[in-house]
């Protein structure tokens, strides 16, 4: 089975909201401080593709478009056991629309050349337009499904079938699929994410990385650096909302309690 | 070419997501001076169907065998074509599962361009714009789609039902449509996990457990207090990550949107991520042993405590009001 697994790294998303800053032109969060790091999703993702590689064998490819950071994303999925990583270099729209993403890395999968499965996590941490995974499906015209919590495969070559299980609002469905497919992962307490080993984060320090321009994976790269063409951010605020939140009083615990029982038959009767 | 298309699932009924779907598209075809069209999906749904006839001015049941239980590539090529004929300016869906899934390849098949979970939608010199929640819920873009059709799936609940209906009642048009045999994936379990009928989504009392319970255990008690206030219980991310309870019940951004009128958070800091769920919920309140626990910054009132001495005696004190 080769996997193809798409990890974007983004502004740490659970900075607090007190630190989180918009930039003067309203289309982007400013960074400060703020780490960088990898999509949780992509996480989920590479842990659930780690798991079937134990089980079934295969090689797994990390793959991300992004600024020359984004090798951090990349040695981090390498440090838990990826095999190879390819780096689409984005010198373009820091934010690109979903669409332009899509063509990018559909292109990158198609240089890489023969592959099964391509991974992709649900939704970014970011922008999170939860929409890569499919548009990477409509590119190379391959079959998707999303939500995928995860996986087993049967059988070798022609006769693999994979067995695919995914979450939907009121529980899961088993789904059968064969390969190539697009998946979308989301996270279940089975692909929360392996922390790397010291010894592992220090070869992968000195692995070799994939670098490709947009030049060199065949996209119109004007079209992909402006990034907007098939939507555009035309502004990003941050909403105003503090509620003062009232403690209950109480000089012991047990009129402290007594109070907030009070608050809540009240509120559950009044509506 | 200003018409509008929204697509709904039969299974989910005329609950109050598909009400905000047909309500979002109704205001918007009026906006944008075009037809509202309605195609529903799977099994015919009388009741649907008789409530969407009054509201839009065309309605097509894509009822056929192949379409009687969703499966992905199927539901997709039925929509592309019914989408394909109406050439809509919108297509609006709501933010299920299924819908999810299709909108981003429906725009794509179609030509047009998706934006998703769309809290608001503003048509304005023949440009369609839509809000939404980004940056787990820090912030609020708005997005203008460059390609028609602009497919949009709506935090449903997030739209107002319609209140005028329109003028005459629809006749409800069968399909037949040709769809491809062979696909290449298909569903062959279905398991709902849901405890009863209710649905978290139309909850009115919640009470909510995350990682500061500290084990599966607590979501019992949480279970049993929510019994005596007619409460679903639900959980964070980080509750469902570690296994204390199932991922149906994970509420947040990238769990179910809910909007009751108390929401009882237990030991959950708050996150952006997981107050992204409950933005519509009427009252927040908490039990944190923080008291700057970010959740309080959101609450209309709470307790600064150990859940675990809070919950035996506040399952006592509702146990006695209730009588
Ligand atoms: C892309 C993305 C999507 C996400 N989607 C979601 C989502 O849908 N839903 C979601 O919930 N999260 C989501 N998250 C995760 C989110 O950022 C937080 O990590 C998560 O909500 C934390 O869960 P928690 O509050 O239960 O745990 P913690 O952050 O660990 O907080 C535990 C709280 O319990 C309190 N506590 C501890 N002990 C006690 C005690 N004895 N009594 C009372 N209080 C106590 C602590 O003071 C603390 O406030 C998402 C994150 C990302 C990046
Ligand atoms: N720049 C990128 N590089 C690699 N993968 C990406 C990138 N953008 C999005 N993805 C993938 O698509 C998923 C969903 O992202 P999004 O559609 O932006 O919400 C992410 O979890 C990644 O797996």
């Amino acid at each position: 089975m080769n996997i193809i697994i798409c990890l974007k790294q983004i502004l740490d998303p659970e900075i607090p909201v007190r630190d989180f800053r918009i930039g003067p032109d309203k289309r982007e969060a400013v960074r400060g401080n703020a780490n960088l790091v990898t999509n949780i999703f992509c996480e989920n993702a590479l842990e659930t593709a780690l798991q079937l590689r134990e089980r079934t064998g295969g090689k797994i490819t990390a793959l991300a478009f992004g600024a020359e950071s984004a090798e951090d994303t990349l040695r981090k999925a390498l440090a838990m056991k990826a095999d190879e990583a390819v780096l689409v270099l984005n010198d373009g729209h820091p934010h690109p629309d979903p669409f332009t993403v899509a063509q990018v890395l559909a292109a990158a999968v198609r240089k890489i050349g023969a592959c099964d499965l391509v991974m992709t996590g649900r939704e970014s941490g970011d922008w999170g337009s939860g929409q890569t995974g499919g548009l990477i499906a409509e590119e190379l015209g391959l079959p998707c499904i999303s939500f995928v919590d995860h996986i087993e495969a049967r059988g070798e070559g022609t006769d693999a079938s994979l067995f695919v299980k995914r979450q939907t609002d009121n529980g899961w469905e088993l789904l059968n699929a064969q390969p190539p497919l697009v998946v979308t992962i989301t996270n279940n307490e089975f692909n929360v994410p392996r922390i790397p080993k010291t010894r592992d984060i220090m070869i992968s320090a000195r692995q070799p990385i994939t670098k490709w321009t947009l030049e060199e994976i065949g996209v119109n790269a004007a079209e992909v650096r402006a990034g907007q063409s098939y939507y555009e951010v035309v502004d990003l605020a941050i909403p105003a909302k503090d509620v003062a939140c009232q403690f209950v009083s109480g000089d012991t615990l047990e009129q402290k309690v007594e109070n907030l029982a009070q608050r809540v038959i009240e509120v559950t009767r009044s509506l | 070419m200003n018409d509008v298309a929204i697509c709904l699932f039969a299974e989910s009924g005329y609950d109050r997501a598909a009400q905000g779907v047909i309500g979002a598209g109704r205001r918007l075809a009026g906006t944008l001076g075009g037809r509202l069209h309605a195609i529903t999906i799977g099994t015919h749904n009388p009741e649907l169907n008789v409530r969407i006839a009054a509201v839009a001015d065309s309605v097509i049941s894509a009822d056929q065998v192949e379409l009687a239980e969703y499966q992905p590539e199927l539901c997709l090529d039925a929509l592309a074509q019914l989408c394909g004929e109406l050439a809509p300016k919108a297509v609006l869906l709501s933010n299920d599962t299924y819908s999810q899934e299709l909108a981003p390849r429906l725009a794509h098949k179609l030509g047009g361009s998706a934006v998703g979970d769309g809290i608001e939608l503003i048509a304005q010199d023949g440009a369609i714009r839509v809000k939404r929640s980004v940056y787990g819920g820090k912030a609020v873009a708005t997005i203008e789609l460059k390609r028609s059709p602009a497919v949009i799936w709506l935090r449903a609940r997030a739209f107002e039902a319609d209140s005028a209906g329109s003028a005459s009642v629809a006749t409800v048009r069968q399909t037949r449509l040709n769809l491809p045999s062979g696909d290449r994936t298909r569903i062959i379990e279905r398991k709902a996990e849901s405890t009863g009928e209710a649905r978290l989504e139309d909850a009115r009392v919640i009470i909510s457990g995350g990682r500061g319970l500290g084990g599966p255990e607590a979501f019992k008690d949480l279970q049993e207090l929510a019994g005596l206030v007619g409460a679903q219980v639900a959980a964070s991310r980080a509750a469902c990550d570690s296994g204390w309870y199932p991922p149906s019940w994970q509420v947040g951004q990238t769990g179910k949107k809910v909007a009751p009128g108390l929401y009882l958070a237990v030991a959950i800091r708050g996150a952006s991520q997981h107050m992204a769920g409950i933005s519509d919920a009427k009252v927040i309140a908490a039990i944190n042993i923080d008291p700057d626990a970010p959740i309080f910054k959101h609450c209309q009132f709470g307790i600064v405590e150990d859940y675990k001495k809070v919950i035996p005696l506040l399952r006592e004190k509702l146990a006695a009001l209730q009588k």
